[in-house]
């Protein structure tokens, strides 16, 4: 027996220059608001939140395949208790926000027990009907009813007396629940946790018989989701100022939109959902003329990813390039110690026994 | 009397409801596919005939002479030239294929036809009743709309125990692999499936058409409402589609006589309890 030592590689060169690429990025999305251009900056908020429901979608359904087409049901619960918090809590919006975030996470939880009984096509409509339901229970009670409310002028002001400086606060918390949403994705996914879902997601006998417990694992996944989820629905309405059952609980925009915009940049990886929102605004902004078109050429789109690119845009380019910008998987190397030299540079059986990682 | 009265409605509503369940059923039933796109394309049905009524000034009921072999054919090619190349383990690209589909219908509708509400008229028959006793009275149109119900099933059922086809639609659906090995070309026999599909699809889509008002956005109402009686009757039985069509129907019009309000919730609240008590339906037989 040999004495070698092994590096476990996090990362690649590509990975890091597409960090240094990231971080800039968001350095000059904190200059916009310099510029002054409200427009821009009214846009750039709404890809932000596009982005962090698609980083969400992409983290329950590529990662631990739950394929819900209720999230519209967190995003809109979200929204809707921004506005109670604020309304009869007096609270102020900005304190509302994650708290409107953890209260749509509690009530995932019931959500999540009942359609855990539901298992592939079965959990995406039952998941569906829920939101259906959410949706006629904020019909009923009184927060506008079906009609709907605004936000009071009120608590408006208590975000800033001016519109410049409201839409100021407005910009910088969208760039930083997306920037956040990410941060949490990926994190998540490089740790223990992110290790046993990829497992679960690969083969789940398996994963079960090293002993990781899959219903606990998804159901952490599905109620951190939601809190998320429902957080980004509170910062939608914010921004929006008005809230309806209507357009709180719309399945075409929180879900399909969505969906097709993970599945078109690429299901199951953080840089598809960054691909798909591209592609998702650069559709809606040029076809805006055309009234629905940019729904049909989305769906179309999907349709022909799921027949001819299954691992959608960034997938295909990835998988010809060897792309990564966020790298989540582990690579095993060996390092020789110096004293020997062995004819053997693989990976061998011990070097595979002797990696032990914890147990999740 | 008033109750007895709304009873009878919501069973025989029960009977258009198991109608939108039947092609859902049928499709799963054969290649295990959940057809998004279902209630978008009841509607889709809806407006053809709503356009060769236009174009031919025929009846929605003749117009059925166009849409049902319009509905086989699209449906026999979807299937064969896109749906196929989609099944297989993962469940992802059927799902967000038909969903695609769903989403490509609703706004082509929208854009063609706008938003407004529609109609297909049949005349006084829609409103003609006959009386039950004093206070009972019975639609003639839901009545009859209840036995089409029934004669679909029957038919259905003729079909898949009678005839060589229903047996290469029971085989594939025990097992596609050993099916295939038999000489049946499943491709070929999943295309047929959908295409009957459709024509169940077509069916419910023009005599609700005659029944309610629908739009280009009507559509995910009714796959949840199929979706819902499926599950309450039990994956995959035919006849449990009818019952489960029944206890939503019955649901929703005991709701709706509560408050009007409460119509819809109250068939989601019997289905979410359904799920919780009986996770698999009161006839659960997945294959047929």
């Amino acid at each position: 027996m040999t004495n070698q030592t092994y590096i476990v590689a996090r990362a690649t060169t590509a990975s890091k220059a597409a960090l240094v690429i990231m971080v800039s990025c968001v350095v000059v999305l904190l200059l916009v608001p310099l510029t002054g251009d409200r427009g821009s900056m009214r846009l750039i908020v709404e890809i932000c939140y596009f982005l962090a429901l698609a980083q969400m979608w992409n983290l329950l359904a590529g990662y631990a395949g739950l394929l819900s087409v209720g999230q519209q049901a967190f995003s809109g619960f979200g929204g809707y208790m921004l506005f109670a918090f604020v309304v009869y809590g007096g609270l102020s919006p900005l304190i509302s926000l994650p708290l409107a975030g953890i209260l749509a996470g509690i009530v995932s939880l019931p959500v999540a027990i009942l359609m855990f009984r539901l298992s592939g096509p079965y959990f995406a409509i039952g998941t569906w009907v829920t939101a259906e339901v959410f949706k006629l229970v904020f019909f009923e009670i009184p927060l506008g009813g079906g009609s709907g409310m605004s936000l009071p002028i009120q608590a408006i002001r208590d975000i800033s007396p001016t519109t410049e400086g409201r839409e100021l606060i407005i910009y910088l918390t969208a760039l930083a629940i997306a920037v956040g949403s990410v941060a949490l994705v990926y994190s998540m996914l490089r740790s223990r946790f992110g290790l046993a879902l990829t497992a679960v997601r690969d083969n789940e006998r398996a994963s079960a018989s090293v002993g990781i417990d899959s219903f606990r694992l998804k159901l952490g996944v599905f109620v951190t989701v939601a809190a998320f989820t429902g957080m980004v629905g509170a910062l939608i309405f914010l921004q929006k100022l008005r809230i309806s059952p209507g357009s709180a609980f719309d399945v075409m925009e929180w879900s399909a939109g969505i969906i097709f915009i993970v599945v078109i940049g690429g299901i199951g990886r953080i840089e598809g959902p960054f691909v798909g929102v591209a592609v998702y605004f650069l559709l809606r902004e040029t076809t805006a003329n055309y009234g629905a078109w940019y729904m049909i050429l989305l769906g179309l789109l999907a349709i022909v990813i799921m027949l001819f690119a299954r691992q959608g845009l960034w997938g295909f380019l990835a998988e010809r390039y060897r792309l990564t910008v966020f790298p989540i998987e582990r690579r095993v190397r060996t390092v020789e110690p110096v004293e020997k030299a062995k004819p053997s540079n693989g990976i061998s059986d011990t070097a595979i026994s002797n990696l032990s990682l914890p147990p999740f | 009397m008033e109750w007895i009265s709304t009873l009878l409605q919501g069973l025989l509503l029960g009977g258009v409801y198991s109608l939108f369940a039947i092609g859902l059923s049928l499709v799963f039933g054969v290649m295990r596919l959940v057809n998004i796109a279902h209630g978008d394309l009841i509607v889709l049905a809806s407006f053809t005939s709503y356009v060769v009524v236009q174009a031919l000034g025929v009846g929605p009921l003749m117009s059925l002479v166009i849409v049902l072999p319009t509905f086989f054919l699209f449906g026999y090619l979807v299937q064969l030239l896109v749906l196929n190349r989609t099944l297989g383990d993962d469940m992802l690209p059927p799902m967000i294929v038909t969903f695609g589909l769903s989403i490509v219908i609703q706004n082509a509708l929208f854009d063609v036809f706008t938003a407004d509400n529609r109609k297909l008229n049949l005349g006084p028959i829609e409103t003609a009743s006959f009386r039950l006793g004093n206070d009972i009275a019975i639609g003639i149109y839901p009545l009859a709309v209840f036995a089409i119900a029934i004669a679909t099933i029957v038919a259905l059922q003729a079909l898949f125990y009678n005839t060589k086809l229903g047996r290469e639609f029971r085989a594939t659906s025990d097992d596609a692999e050993a099916a295939r090995m038999m000489g049946i070309n499943t491709k070929r026999v999943f295309a047929v499936a959908t295409g009957i599909g459709m024509v169940v699809i077509a069916i419910a889509g023009v005599l609700m058409g005659v029944r309610t008002t629908f739009d280009p956005f009507s559509g995910p109402v009714r796959l949840l409402f199929a979706f819902e009686a499926v599950i309450i009757g039990g994956l995959g039985s035919i006849w449990g589609t009818l019952f489960g069509g029944i206890v939503l129907g019955l649901a929703q019009a005991i709701g709706g006589q509560i408050d009007p309000q409460f119509q819809i919730m109250t068939g989601h609240i019997v289905f979410l309890v359904v799920l919780l008590l009986r996770p698999t339906g009161f006839f659960p037989k997945v294959q047929h």
